[in-house]
């Protein structure tokens, strides 16, 4: 078989990104025709940035959902073939069997594995980890900024302080200090796990109970059904057989998160809360002056009321805003980790590892790095294209 | 004013304690110190073997007695072996026990020695700080100019054709982190499979001796990534000072476009950008780190990575120290700079 040209081997890609277009054009033919019901959302279908931005990242989204079903892939991002070492894109497959694709639409990488199918398989990675990750440094950064921007004082000093600590530390070194195998075996990426997880809890039962605690009956079934639920949940993310911290036996655990990737989630958590506490502090300061909290507080609600129930919810736009922002550096900052060979497997087909080992043969084979960094290039734009469509929409009102 | 600049100084010094005991107290982990041990001595090495390393030379005792030593606060440790010879931290070659000194740490100017290099850590750091200086300044001067112009291009008339096309351009370019548009940049103009080649792939040879052929691409990476949001933050200072009210009178009094532009806007619309670019330092250090390990340039990022990679803990601690003091002085130098720049503001 000869091989492919790109006027074959672009139709050939297209064609394997079929459940995606069929999923992308139902989303946006159901959003665009129901779009003046669906709030803030369906404002998003009014600004021609917000929808390109929007149809980028859902792209990468049901890629990494169909990916993951094994719907777009053409072969196993592990697999090797023989003879298929750095070949050039539209190779044909040397002895392929029946019922395997024929070809590496994308070529090989160093060591013989389709580079298509490994940034497919990559994209399922980032859809899964960076969007988690962040609403993890959201929880964290709204549960400890309302109370330092409201009480300030004593708090907010050591807050801050505490904040800018981490803030001050060059990324990168952070990550060098906390994603290696030597601190993963003394246990530290698993005590902060523990600690940083639990926030969502805390801020679970907080929300809850300031909003019914005058209504014990309906409060206290629904306080113990949720974080009955979500602290299941949380021992069996934090307790993983191996680490230090087993304190589910096996029977209850629901879970395991595959090595590296906890300690990675822990590594891009940290580094993003403080960032999102600065960025709440700033609001709640701004937000406690106004007259509708100086209302409750005549009313006679309670300080977590005001916080979770008055000021939160005006704070939303430029949080939700930010919370997209924020979901594109996480990719960058996963992508750095990859770079670096830092926390995930080394045959892990994450896009930042990719890039890494493309780069060495950079000058003579440019095609096991471009597609990755294309990817990722792609994904963060549309990220923040959505950004600046979801903040021109909001501020229109 | 001087007791801000006091105050925050004194933040900062607390800081700058705080981290390098976080980083202290992490490389000195047991587990980091055995890699540490087996690195240094022999990959083979029997677990007796390892604890005597560590003991011979000062690494098994408390972190914060070792903290305190490096601090210079602390006196050195002193090891006597059984046959009589004697080590300490304080001992360097040629000279004896008697005449070294009992404190050597930061306070009395040693920064200690690099396991990796085998070299002073101040020597090393000097000279990659230089090496890293030199691509810092060509960013600068690549980066600020082009971003405040392509800022206030897009800012002086919001909403425009040239607005669009110029905002898309830098959102694009704050999407694409170095590792991305390095390896973009080297595919397009330095490989053989393109055939340009027209800049080198590697930066190597310019740290001794830079020219363009083998330093633009490397500091275009850098610049690109900052650029697009300084461009950002200028033009929505650019878009909010042409609202106001001032410039308004002077398109009524008939000032020509391009006086207002550069007459009474841009000195206003440059306040904001100033205080973005001084914060973008701690950015572009991370910059740095992955353009210089792709580029293969060895300055101050390539060193952090080499120490943290082998678990070098004094020259590490010493490049902590570098960046965290760079970033908090880029930090006090954007406050006060706010306030000498706007008048409507004022520290106390």
């Amino acid at each position: 078989m000869e091989t492919l040209t790109w006027a074959e081997i672009i139709p050939r890609i297209l064609w394997q990104f079929l459940p995606v277009w069929i999923a992308l054009v139902g989303v946006f033919a159901v959003s665009i025709l129901f779009k003046r019901r669906l709030g803030l959302y369906g404002k998003l279908f009014d600004s021609g940035i917000g929808m390109i931005g929007f149809a980028l990242v859902m792209f990468w989204v049901f890629t990494g959902i169909f990916g993951a079903m094994d719907l777009i892939v053409t072969h196993d991002a592990l697999a090797q073939a023989s003879g298929m070492k750095n070949k050039v894109p539209g190779t044909p497959l040397r002895g392929a069997e029946e019922g395997e694709y024929a070809y590496y639409l994308l070529g090989g990488d160093n060591l013989a594995r389709d580079v298509f199918s490994r940034t497919i398989k990559g994209a399922w990675i980032v859809v899964q980890i960076a969007p988690l990750a962040t609403l993890f440094a959201f929880m964290v950064g709204i549960t400890l900024g309302l109370p330092a921007g409201y009480y300030g004082g004593k708090l907010d000093t050591l807050l801050t302080f505490v904040a800018n600590l981490v803030l001050a530390f060059p990324v990168i070194l952070l990550f060098y200090l906390l994603v290696t195998p030597e601190i993963v075996a003394t246990g530290i990426p698993s005590y902060m796990a523990a600690v940083l997880f639990v926030f969502p809890l805390i801020f679970a039962g907080v929300l809850l109970n300031s909003r019914y605690h005058t209504r014990p009956t309906l409060r206290t079934p629904l306080l113990i059904g949720v974080l009955f639920v979500m602290g299941w949940l949380y021992l069996s993310l934090v307790s993983d057989a191996g680490t230090p911290l087993q304190v589910l036996p096996g029977w209850l655990d629901l879970f395991d998160v595959p090595g590296g990737i906890l300690v990675v989630f822990v590594a891009v958590v940290f580094v993003n809360s403080p960032t999102v506490f600065r960025i709440v502090r700033g609001l709640t300061l701004d937000i406690k002056t106004r007259d509708y909290v100086a209302a409750a507080q005549t009313r006679g609600e309670g300080p977590w009321y005001i916080m979770l129930w008055e000021i939160l919810p005006n704070a939303r736009g430029p949080l939700i805003v930010d919370f997209c922002l924020r979901i594109g550096y996480t990719t960058i900052l996963l992508g750095t980790l990859g770079f670096f060979g830092l926390g995930m497997p080394p045959e892990s087909p994450d896009w930042g590892s990719t890039i890494n080992e493309g780069r060495k043969l950079l000058t003579v084979y440019l095609h096991p790095a471009l597609p990755p960094a294309f990817a990722l290039l792609s994904l963060v734009l549309g990220l923040n294209l959505l950004a600046d469509g979801l903040r021109e929409e909001s501020l229109r009102d | 004013m001087g007791l801000f600049i006091l105050r925050r100084l004194g933040v900062m010094l607390l800081t700058t304690l705080c981290l390098t005991f976080v980083v202290f107290w992490l490389t000195n982990l047991q587990p980091n110190l055995e890699k540490l041990a087996k690195t240094q001595g022999n990959m083979r090495m029997t677990d007796e073997q390892v604890t005597s390393w560590l003991e011979t030379r000062g690494y098994a005792r408390p972190a914060l007695v070792k903290y305190g030593e490096w601090l210079g606060v602390v006196p050195g440790w002193r090891y006597d072996a059984p046959d009589g010879s004697v080590q300490a931290r304080c001992l360097t070659e040629g000279a004896s026990i008697e005449t070294a000194p009992r404190y050597c740490g930061i306070l009395q100017g040693e920064w200690g020695y690099s396991t990796v290099f085998r070299e002073d850590v101040s020597k090393i750091i000097g000279i990659r700080l230089g090496l890293t200086a030199k691509l810092m300044f060509w960013v600068m001067v690549l980066m600020v100019p082009s971003a405040l112009i392509l800022g206030v291009l897009a800012g002086m008339r919001e909403g425009s054709r040239t607005d669009r096309t110029l905002s898309t351009i830098s959102i694009t370019t704050t999407a694409t982190p170095e590792y991305v548009s390095g390896v973009i940049l080297i595919a397009v103009f330095a490989s053989s499979a393109v055939g340009l080649k027209w800049f080198k792939g590697t930066a190597t040879s310019a740290m001794e001796d830079a020219n363009f052929g083998n330093f633009f691409l490397p500091v275009l990476t850098i610049a690109l990534y900052g650029m697009g949001y300084i461009a950002r933050m200028t033009r929505a200072s650019m878009a909010e000072v042409m609202t106001a009210q001032y410039i308004r009178t002077a398109r009524l009094k008939g000032v020509s476009f391009r006086d207002i532009v550069m007459k009474h806007a841009l000195r206003n619309a440059l306040i904001a950008p100033f205080t973005v670019i001084m914060l973008q330092f701690p950015w572009l250090l991370n910059g740095v780190v992955i353009v210089e390990t792709l580029f293969n340039y060895k300055g101050f990022g390539w060193t952090l990575v080499q120490a943290a990679g082998n678990n070098d803990i004094e020259l590490l601690l010493g490049v902590s120290v570098v960046s965290v003091i760079v970033v908090l002085v880029t930090q006090l130098i954007s406050d006060i700079g706010y306030v000498y720049l706007n008048p409507r503001i004022s520290v106390s």
